[in-house]
């Protein structure tokens, strides 16, 4: 596991799209210090025979009828839009 | 009965006065608000209350349907339609539910009214509502103190009479937590057994809803309503919802208890051990087994549930991006301004510290180190309660290891607020089901403070654990003990097995 010591809160913070100021910056990287070095008790499990599980019920591949049923209206699926015209999302700008 | 007397009853007591028509849904809804009216400025349990909206389907119920008439809080992450949705966050502040979730609709056709949003910790991430962005919930026991969460509303609603009963959610105790520092009974389904379409999502591997109550036989009767399977919902099972009234009243003779003696930990309250040794003599009086077993990896489960319920918040959240609904930050210079600003205009610290752990634990070189080995403690975490249901039809153990805290005792320290959950998120990341009800009471500085009992069962194993509840609800006096808040405060209610240790 790797050193608690490798988090850098901001660095992690522009790979979450997540602006922090420097006073969260700080705060967080102690607080989540103290967790990591908490978890550090996972290093003493022996894993090497486990298989990981992404969740407790195993089920798999689980399919459903591929047909088209009525669903939202553009106008309800556009009901919150922080900013909408000609029933359409209006974005910020993405490309030059 | 007196309208102002309503709000005290059961649901099971508030169905038989509708169905004897001698009192309607639409009175039944204005008594409710009434009393909404007079303990919210205490409590603040709700944020928002559409009184029309619900009238409206009063108008319409079938009281003879199995929930007809009965109005039930929600928790404000599931989507009712019309209604706000804030999730507890700023950046769903201005939302509006434009459908239901599959609970919501499964509610409307049991004849249930959705009467009320609770507060929340933001997006469900605390453990005493402290993290919601709107304000502060107070616990009906002790004002000074938390609900407990994330579940909080739902839970003060209930035990101050403000609530006949809530829904909840619970990824890692949010529904057994507040039940338990509240003084009522909240039921965390097995995974995949209730709905989860319509549910604002946190950790999707571990979330369920479930139901907050008076009483044992009430969230069984939420359950019928609410459990099976959902084709909006590809984690929901596919298998046969028993009637999980059907138990209820079967004694407990030679059914097999478990005792984790890894619950034992220092740190839990002797009040509170107390309380929960009265209880497992109440049941060995009642016929059951007590066997020890054994849970190896329990000291694990807070550094897992911590890894893998932050990554998948991580990626959950990554939807509020101010593009499609909530909140977007105002002219931004690029799209990258647009993400960061927005999202850090609209999340409260919590989430933030969570998304930032979660991406980190899933980020290039850290993985395997920390996402992958986390999942397979889980797995152990996992085997451990599959060993141990080999040997016992149920588990027992408090459900937190202290009563209500103070408001603002742990908010300056989040891993002393995330071992709160110790006893109860081994159970969301084993995919079990288990309940908390009340088993006593702790005196702290004059308070009277509810202890809850956790009963796990294995996966779908709802029904057993409901019957056990129930022979022991039934078996002491601790349900009728109300809030000094409520409306008929009878809280100096002495355990029959004398294991009380109130003065």
């Amino acid at each position: 596991m790797a050193k608690t010591t490798d988090l850098d809160v901001g660095y992690v913070s522009k790979l979450a799209r997540l602006n922090l100021s420097d006073q969260e910056t700080k705060l967080f990287q102690k607080q989540l210090a103290d967790v990591l070095k908490y978890a550090e008790k996972l290093r003493e499990v022996d894993v090497s025979h486990v298989e990981a599980a992404a969740h407790a019920v195993p089920m798999f591949n689980v399919f459903r009828e591929d047909k088209p049923c009525d669903w939202f209206s553009a106008d309800e699926a556009l009901s919150n839009a922080p900013h909408k015209a000609n029933q359409l999302f209006v974005v910020t700008k993405v490309v030059e | 009965m007196s309208p102002d007397d309503l709000p005290a009853l059961t649901i099971a007591e508030l169905q038989s006065l509708l169905r004897r028509k001698e009192v309607s849904p639409r009175e039944v809804l204005k008594s409710l608000r009434a009393r909404i009216d007079q303990v919210e400025p205490k409590i603040d349990a709700y944020l928002s209350i559409d009184l029309n909206a619900a009238l409206k389907e009063a108008e319409k119920v079938d009281v003879d349907l199995p929930l007809g008439g009965v109005p039930i809080a929600i928790k404000d992450i599931i989507n009712v339609t019309g209604q706000p949705c804030t999730c507890g966050s700023k950046i769903l502040a201005s939302y509006r539910s434009p459908y239901d979730a599959t609970v919501i609709e499964k509610l409307c056709a049991a004849g249930a009214i959705p009467f009320g949003k609770t507060n929340m910790d933001e997006f469900a991430m605390g453990s005493s509502t402290e993290n919601s962005s709107v304000k502060l919930t107070r616990n009906p026991w002790d004002l000074s103190r938390v609900p407990g969460g994330s579940s909080g509303g739902s839970a003060a609603a209930v035990a101050a009479d403000a609530a006949f009963a809530g829904l909840g959610t619970d990824t890692g105790g949010s529904i057994r937590q507040p039940a338990s520092l509240c003084g009522i009974v909240g039921l965390k389904p097995s995974y995949g057994r209730v709905s989860r379409f319509g549910l604002v999502a946190f950790a999707s591997s571990l979330d369920q809803v479930g139901p907050l109550t008076k009483t044992v036989r009430d969230s069984a009767m939420i359950m019928n309503a609410i459990a099976g399977h959902d084709r909006h919902d590809s984690t929901s099972l596919p298998d046969r919802v028993p009637d999980y009234t059907k138990n209820l009243g079967r004694d407990l003779k030679g059914m097999r208890l478990g005792l984790p003696k890894e619950y034992m930990i220092e740190g839990i309250d002797p009040q509170v051990k107390s309380a929960v040794d009265g209880a497992i003599k109440q049941l060995q009086s009642l016929g059951a087994e007590i066997v020890d077993v054994s849970l190896p990896h329990t000291d694990y489960g807070i550094a897992v549930y911590y890894f893998l319920a932050t990554a998948e918040a991580s990626a959950n959240l990554a939807r509020f991006d101010g593009v499609r609904y909530g909140h977007r930050a105002k002219e931004p210079k690029d799209l990258l301004d647009h993400y960061g600003r927005t999202r850090e205009e609209g999340f409260g610290p919590e989430v933030k510290r969570r998304i930032i752990l979660g991406t980190y634990v899933l980020s290039s070189g850290y993985y395997d180190a920390y996402y992958v080995r986390a999942q397979k403690v889980r797995e152990l975490i996992r085997q451990d309660f599959v060993k141990a249901f080999e040997k016992v039809d149920a588990i027992i153990s408090p459900t937190s290891p202290v009563p209500a805290f103070k408001l603002g005792e742990r908010t300056a320290d989040p891993l002393a607020m995330y071992l709160a959950d110790i006893f109860t998120n081994t159970g969301n990341l084993a995919g079990i089901c288990g309940i908390s009800l009340p088993c006593g009471f702790a005196r702290v500085n004059g308070s009277q403070l509810p202890i809850g009992l956790q009963i796990m069962g294995k996966s779908l194993d709802e029904a057993r654990i409901f019957q056990i509840a129930h022979a022991y609800e039934q078996s002491t006096d601790w349900h009728k003990a109300r809030s000094p808040i409520s409306v008929n405060s009878k809280s100096e209610i002495r355990n029959k097995n004398g294991a009380d240790d109130r003065d």
